[in-house]
Formats: structure tokens, C-alpha cells, sequence
């Protein structure tokens, strides 16, 4: 699977996130407060509520609904009631693009 | 609908999952990117602030109390003192369930665990039926937490005010935890992974129950009991007052929190003990809005939303008819005008979906 280009890096706000959809699949983008770019799973494990509705604080994303969160970095669980990991994306900018492998 | 059948294990319990209403996707107004994050932003100072107070009212009430004991002298002072442990604390649990009450993690679980212990809920169970009331909020057989079921039973929602009901099934249930875990039907909600902390949680409840009353037994005298336990009864009345207008009245099986939940103008004072509940369609709909900035949400979308009940009065003559209508019509509910400026209520889920609702139930 080749990268996807998924944005440009001033469409995401420093500690803030979006939604891309991409091949019936979702997926949230974090621009960090280190200035990196990350890429998840685009819904809680919890339930399905997407997590682009969420707020970043640091390294974590909580999940709009019940507050679960994970460090986006990783993909950790770390608040219940999420028990279950978020999957990650390995990421890269191109110029003023981000791509995601979302493989 | 006709009857409804409340069990976790249920026939409507099976029929909102097969229908799909648990999956649907609930309304939400519409509200900026930047706005929403400016109204989630967390912070330590309110909840603080907050805190300090009301830990040290109750401190004086409670030592005043003390001191006046057992004169009638002493009576104002346990009601207040009562209200703050009996009633306050259910908002300070509920909020920091949320975690959006601090900032800092470790302060939203000590909060959290001392206001489980006052109003008597084990914090490890509590914190997974308030996630199903918040996904399925009054979905028949699925919300654990629906306050007033329908017909109404008039002569419970009495007793609560004195948190008898409550109490009578805490003990038990406590009990039941501290010996085996979580009970058949919490296990509906809580994941295995937390059972064993269910567990726990019950054992150090029962523990401090235990040493309160072997307290009040070695000194020959109920004071203890006054500063431990007792305040759950008579100081419940504020939160269940409170607590049934959140639902009360309103519709079940929907999906747009404008139709199930109500959002009351309230006096400053009940406002500090209720932690801004009043503003509970706002807090349904965007739960990770922090208490303390509920009143800006409630601006920034109220041109979508129903308009508040004026006062807790009025929101109880409202609430009141409504339950009244039930006892003879359980289908019937209180459907509340939106603006012109709103949106108009997402009813197209249960308008095709076969036995969630009888067509023209509500007036």
C-alpha cells in the first residue's frame, strides 16, 4: 500500500486533531505539541464516536463521549473506559503535505 | 410501546440492540471547531475552588453540629451539612466521573472516590452505568440509570427524597460486592478486566461502614452516624429533586437529547451544589464540557435547544403533569416546542423502526 496523501500540514492547528477518511476506513490526524504529525484509528475502542470531536491535551486524545483516552503517540489505552490500544499509523510530511501508510 | 420492560436482560433490552437504536448516532448542534475546544479546555482553578469550599462548609456544619449536639440547636446545621454530603456529592461524583471536573487526573479520581463513598455507589461499578446512560441515555432495558420509569411509581420517587430505596438496595448489593463481585447484571456493563476492583472498592465501603457503626456503638450514641451514612438519607432530597428533571416527563428510545433530557434555570445556591446540571441537555449532548463552562455552552447553542424551564417550580408543574399523563398513558411524553431558529428534532430513527415507539404518542 503506497502513502496516502491525507492533508496539508496547516489544516491541523498545533495539539488538535481531524478526521481523514480514506478506503471505507477512518482515521484521525494529530499535529502534537512537539510540532510532529501522528496518525490513529479515527474511533474510540469503546464504542464508535469518532475521535476527531475530541480534545488533545499533551499527548493524549480523549474520546468525546465518555472520556477514554489515549496517548496518540503510542495508541495506549490509558482512561477507562477504553481498555483496548488505538491503533497507530506511521506518518510523514512531503513538502507541506502529510502522508499516512495506512497498511 | 405499550409496557415496558426495564430488565437489563429484557425484551426491550434485545430489541434496541436488534433494531439498531443502540448503534444510532445521536443529534448534536452545531458549534465551531474552535469554540467546542475553547468550551472542553480543562482547568484546576473552579473545581478547586470549589472543592476547598465545600469540604470546609461541611467541616463547620459538621463541627457546629458536634458541638450543639444533641440539642435542636444543632438541627439547621446537619440539614446543611446534610445537603452538602447527600446531595453535593452526587454532582461531584458525577462530574468527576466525567474527569472533566480537573484538570489533573489525580484530583478527579480523589474527588471522585470520596463523593462514591457519601453517596454510596461503588466508584469501579458507577463509572460504567454512567458511560451506558450517556450512549444509551433512557433506551428501555439499557440505561442502567433511568430515575423514573414508566407508569410512574409515585410512592418510591416519595421515599427517595430520603434516599430510602437507594440506601435499602445499596446495603445488600454492598454486600453482594464485597463477597463476590459484581453482580449478573452489572457485569452487563462493567468489563472483567474491573471486577476485581468492584470487589475491592466494596470491601473498603463496608470497611468504614463497619467502623462507623462500631463507633456509634462503643460511644452509645448516633453522632457518628450523623457524620457517616446517615446524611445520605436526610440530606438526599436536593439531588433527587434535581435529579428527576433531568429525564422526567420527557421521551425514551430517541436519539436527539432536545426530546430526553431538560434543562432547568436554577438559584445560584442549588446551582453549586448541582455543579451546573441544570444545564443538562447541554451536558448530555457535549459531555466533555467542563461544569463550570456549561453556562457558555448554553449561549453559544440555547438558539437550538427548547426553552429552559424558568425555575425548579416551574420545571416541576411541567414534569409533574407529565408523570400524571403517564400513569394512565405510559406511552405518553412531554415533547417541548423547539425556535424557529432550531433544527427540528431527529425523529427519523424510531419512525421506522417497528415497536420502539406507538406513532403519535406524544402531543
Amino acid at each position: 500500500m503506497p502513502w496516502i496523501d491525507a492533508c496539508a500540514i496547516d489544516d491541523i492547528d498545533e495539539e488538535d486533531l481531524i478526521r481523514f477518511d480514506h478506503g471505507g476506513a477512518t482515521y484521525a490526524i494529530y499535529h502534537g505539541v512537539d510540532g510532529r504529525f501522528y496518525a490513529t484509528a479515527g474511533l474510540c475502542t469503546h464504542e464508535n464516536v469518532h475521535l476527531c470531536d475530541g480534545l488533545v491535551m499533551d499527548f493524549t486524545i480523549e474520546c468525546p463521549k465518555h472520556n477514554g483516552q489515549f496517548d496518540y503517540r503510542t495508541g495506549e489505552a490509558k482512561r477507562a473506559p477504553v481498555c483496548v490500544s488505538l491503533r497507530t499509523f506511521p506518518v510523514k510530511v512531503e513538502g507541506d503535505r502529510i502522508l499516512i501508510d495506512v497498511q | 410501546m405499550g409496557k415496558r420492560d426495564y430488565s437489563l436482560f429484557g425484551a426491550d433490552a434485545k430489541r434496541a440492540v436488534e433494531s439498531g437504536l443502540t448503534a444510532a448516532e445521536w443529534y448534536h448542534s452545531d458549534l465551531p471547531r474552535k469554540a467546542m475546544k475553547d468550551l472542553m479546555a480543562r482547568s484546576d482553578g473552579p473545581a478547586i475552588r470549589d472543592t476547598v469550599l465545600l469540604y470546609g462548609l461541611m467541616i463547620v456544619f459538621a463541627a457546629v453540629g458536634i458541638a450543639l449536639w444533641p440539642t435542636w440547636w444543632s438541627v439547621p446545621f446537619w440539614l446543611a451539612y446534610g445537603v452538602l454530603y447527600g446531595s453535593a456529592s452526587d454532582s461531584r461524583w458525577h462530574e468527576c466521573s466525567h474527569g472533566t471536573a480537573f484538570r489533573t487526573p489525580w484530583m478527579n479520581n480523589m474527588v471522585y472516590e470520596v463523593a462514591s463513598f457519601m453517596i454510596m455507589r461503588n466508584s469501579a461499578t458507577w463509572r460504567w452505568s454512567h458511560a451506558r446512560h450517556h450512549s444509551e441515555t433512557y433506551f428501555v432495558g439499557r440505561d442502567p440509570e433511568i430515575a423514573v420509569m414508566r407508569p410512574p411509581e409515585m410512592l418510591k420517587l416519595v421515599l427517595n427524597f430520603f434516599g430510602i430505596l437507594d440506601v435499602l438496595k445499596f446495603f445488600p448489593n454492598l454486600i453482594r460486592n464485597a463477597l463476590a463481585g459484581p453482580t449478573a447484571s452489572e457485569k452487563t456493563y462493567v468489563p472483567q478486566s474491573e471486577w476485581g476492583k468492584v470487589r475491592r472498592v466494596a470491601q473498603i465501603h463496608l470497611a468504614l461502614y463497619a467502623a462507623s457503626v462500631v463507633l456509634a456503638l462503643a460511644l452509645g450514641s448516633i453522632l457518628p452516624l450523623m457524620v457517616i451514612g446517615l446524611p445520605r438519607l436526610y440530606g438526599a432530597w436536593h439531588h433527587v429533586m434535581t435529579g428527576l428533571l433531568q429525564h422526567g416527563g420527557l421521551a425514551d428510545n430517541v436519539i436527539d437529547h432536545r426530546l430526553n433530557s431538560r434543562t432547568v434555570y436554577m438559584n445560584p445556591v442549588s446551582r453549586f451544589i448541582y455543579w451546573n446540571m441544570n444545564y443538562h441537555v447541554e451536558h448530555h449532548m457535549f459531555p466533555m464540557v467542563p461544569y463550570h463552562a456549561l453556562p457558555r455552552l448554553h449561549e453559544a447553542i440555547k438558539a437550538d435547544l427548547p426553552a429552559p424551564n424558568r425555575s425548579i417550580a416551574d420545571a416541576f408543574r411541567e414534569m409533574w403533569q407529565a408523570l400524571k399523563r403517564q400513569l394512565a398513558n405510559e406511552d405518553y411524553f412531554l415533547k417541548r416546542e423547539l425556535p424557529a431558529s432550531a433544527k427540528p428534532y431527529r425523529e427519523d430513527f424510531h419512525q421506522y423502526v417497528p415497536g420502539i415507539m406507538a406513532p403519535n404518542a406524544a402531543e
